[in-house]
């Protein structure tokens, strides 16, 4: 009875000592490193402008001290992010954890809901519309107000600023010259019999979000409305019967392999192509169809929970900047700004020279409701057209 | 795909798995009751004995009861993201997962793994036998060896393979001018092709121990009575493996069904597959709030699986009084 009392005494002590210690040790390290950036940081969450820390040097010196800003589903080939990601690095040393570059506006909503409050959260977002607005309801991200936000069109923006539309495009079709003959400029032209099995989208349109543009696009090229995607469908069945529908899901490989020789796309993702392979010997031209104009904005969003909320604030400050607005237009994408900064003088001439011509400008955007019922169809009728 | 929503693909992740799984755990399942009866009829079972399955027990309630349970309960709540708030009661889910283009890629997943399945059993099984009565042990061991990989060989890799030697600008596709002769890839045809790669060494791992348990002794036996090779086959030795054959099929069948990759990387949605379908509900940049109707596909999945389960069952207990 005594040993086991005395041995019971001792392990209790031994076990108070290493709580002790760890407990001890857990404290000294957060006091260390992290005690003064907690107070910052805290201000930092519910700053909604530069103005709120005390001007952009202020922003930038809480940002650097933070040191980290952590994004996710951001491709180094989409829109410019590469250079966008390279010359936040650059201006302000705040070091970038990129995360699963090509996931989707699912997994973004996903990464935020299930790593509330880790060190590990992405901190901003680039999100689909319908996911942005979806997220703005369910209260998962923080308003913020870039110091250009008043420059940008109401019908692109919360009223808040818990989502901003920052670059967007059209849907194009791409074609490698080299191996067509002569393009197809048009929804109609792809019918042609001489582009049997060619014609391949990027995605299926209950997951990709250019595949779904396509099919809205083909829509309005086809008789239907904003209100009515059905003849958008009825044309890929028409194009699927004929044998042109190509079914390979495009991607940079695919093409580069000439397995989709022409392509559906964002006009970003057909003309940054154009770049990517001019060295590869293949001539990828882009043209927007004028039968079926569509274009469609991704939105810019802060984490409400984001674990380095000035580096955020300071990431999308620099992303509305006319720096990062005109990169976006760099890697073909149109920015948010472009009307005001064509006003302010500040627009990169060459670059907004070389994005591909619009010869019918889309400027009424789908309600909620109108892509709600769209991707209901699509859901159902997809399937039934292109199977087989 | 790396980041994990709270318990919604989880489930999803393990479910391909429940596919398979349950065919290799139900053969044992199956004999234990007959053979614990047998047993307590002549002894006093011992007591504290069971105690030792208790690590397998707790490993089958995580593994695979605690995604079971949430697969279960998601496929009856609302989304998140939806119109109506999260977690309320709704059968919606599962009455969608059965309706209109869902419904479509639920039977041509089915008609899919049965068909590979059917072809897997069909090919494997003369492919074994000639390996197993071969004199060559080296070209048995190249054989399984082979088997052994290829019947891994799935996914990403496979598809790209197929691509470049058989897809529309494949080489093999080129050089015979094969699109001209109505050949593509990327079709039912094509993907039955591409999964057949796989099954095929499967069905020779799964069948070989079956094969070699045939003894020489019973074929003579046939022969010494003047039954033909086609008679021995027809009334001995097919009766003998037919469990095994069936066992075979299940695991080949839950193999195809439980495929995605491949598929996601060859055909888009020219064959609608219900994994595909889960994917896009699931993770996707057009549909918001769909995650609890993947839940409710994977469910009709799990019960796709338990059905044949509950066919293969009955047939193998009946054969397998062959095997003793």
């Amino acid at each position: 009875m005594t040993v086991h009392r005395s041995r019971a005494a001792a392990l209790a002590a031994v076990l108070t000592a290493a709580a002790l210690s760890l407990s001890a040790c857990g404290s000294a390290g957060s006091t260390g490193s992290s005690g003064d950036a907690k107070a910052g940081a805290k201000d930092a969450k519910e700053a909604t402008s530069a103005a709120d820390f005390g001007g952009m040097d202020a922003l930038v010196a809480a940002a650097k001290k933070e040191g980290k800003l952590h994004v996710i589903t951001l491709p180094r080939d989409w829109a410019n992010y590469g250079k966008l990601l390279d010359g936040f690095k650059a201006k302000y040393g705040i070091e970038i954890e990129e995360e699963n570059p090509d996931g989707s506006s699912q997994d973004e909503i996903n990464a935020i809901t299930s790593r509330k409050g880790q060190d590990r959260a992405p901190d901003v977002v680039d999100l689909g519309s319908a996911f942005a607005l979806q997220a703005a309801k369910d209260g998962l991200l923080a308003p913020y107000k870039v110091t250009a936000f008043d420059k940008i069109a109401e019908s692109m923006k919360d009223p808040a600023g818990l989502r901003v539309n920052d670059y967007g495009g059209y849907i194009s079709i791409g074609c490698d010259a080299k191996k067509i003959a002569a393009c197809p400029k048009t929804f109609a032209d792809l019918l042609k019999p001489e582009y049997k099995g060619k014609v391949a989208l990027n995605g299926n349109p209950t997951k990709s979000g250019s595949a779904f543009g396509g099919v809205y696009a083909a829509a309005l090229a086809n008789g239907g409305s904003l209100d009515n995607i059905q003849p958008g469908i009825d044309f890929f069945a028409k194009l699927k019967q004929s044998g042109n529908f190509n079914p390979v899901e495009s991607t940079p490989a695919t093409i580069e392999k000439g397995e989709t020789p022409i392509s559906i796309d964002w006009s970003y993702l057909n003309a940054g192509y154009t770049d990517q392979f001019k060295p590869k010997g293949i001539d990828w031209q882009v043209a927007i169809p004028v039968d079926g104009s569509y274009a469609q904005y991704y939105n810019q969003a802060v984490n409400k929970w984001a674990p380095h909320p000035a580096a955020a604030r300071l990431w999308q400050e620099y992303l509305f900047s006319a720096e990062g607005q005109n990169l976006y237009m760099g890697g073909y994408a149109t920015p948010a700004l472009f009307d005001a900064m064509k006003k302010d003088n500040t627009l990169d001439a060459a670059a907004a020279a070389k994005l591909p011509v619009v010869e019918k400008p889309f400027t009424t955007f789908p309600s909620q409701d109108q892509i709600t019922a769209a991707k209901k169809v699509v859901t159902e009728n997809w399937t039934k057209a292109i199977a087989g | 795909m790396t980041t994990a929503p709270t318990p919604v693909p989880t489930p999803a992740a393990t479910d391909p798995s429940g596919g398979p799984g349950p065919s290799g755990t139900a053969h044992p399942h199956r004999t234990a009751p007959s053979g614990h009866r047998a047993a307590g009829r002549r002894r006093i079972p011992v007591s504290g004995s069971w105690l030792a399955v208790l690590p397998l027990l707790a490993f089958f309630l995580i593994a695979f009861g605690l995604p079971a349970v949430a697969i279960v309960s998601g496929a009856f709540t609302t989304s998140s993201g939806g119109d109506v708030p999260a977690g309320r009661f709704t059968t919606d889910n599962v009455r969608d997962s059965v309706q209109g283009a869902y419904w479509t890629a639920l039977l041509s997943s089915v008609k899919l793994s049965a068909l590979t399945a059917l072809l897997g059993t069909v090919l494997g099984l003369p492919i074994a036998q000639a390996v197993v009565t071969s004199r060559f042990t080296a070209l048995r061991e190249a054989v399984l060896t082979a088997s052994g990989v290829l019947a891994n060989f799935g996914g990403l890799p496979l598809a790209f393979a197929f691509v470049a030697t058989l897809g529309n600008a494949g080489e093999i596709t080129k050089l015979f001018h094969l699109t001209d002769h109505g050949w593509s890839l990327y079709s039912f045809t094509g993907l039955t092709i591409v999964y057949l790669y796989f099954l095929v060494p499967l069905m020779v791992l799964t069948i070989t121990p079956a094969l070699d348990g045939l003894r020489t002794q019973w074929r003579e036996a046939a022969a010494n009575n003047r039954a033909t090779a086609l008679q021995y086959w027809r009334h001995v030795a097919l009766p003998i493996l037919l469990p095994s054959l069936l066992g075979g099929y299940v695991l080949l069948f839950g193999s195809a069904f439980a495929a995605y990759a491949t598929a996601a990387a060859m055909v888009g949605a020219t064959v609608p597959l219900i994994s595909r379908s889960i994917a896009d509900a699931l993770s996707g940049n057009v549909l918001v709030g769909q995650g609890n109707l993947a839940l409710a596909l994977s469910l009709d999945m799990i019960l796709v699986a338990v059905l044949v389960m509950a066919v293969y069952l009955p047939l193998q207990r009946r054969s397998a009084r062959w095997l003793s």
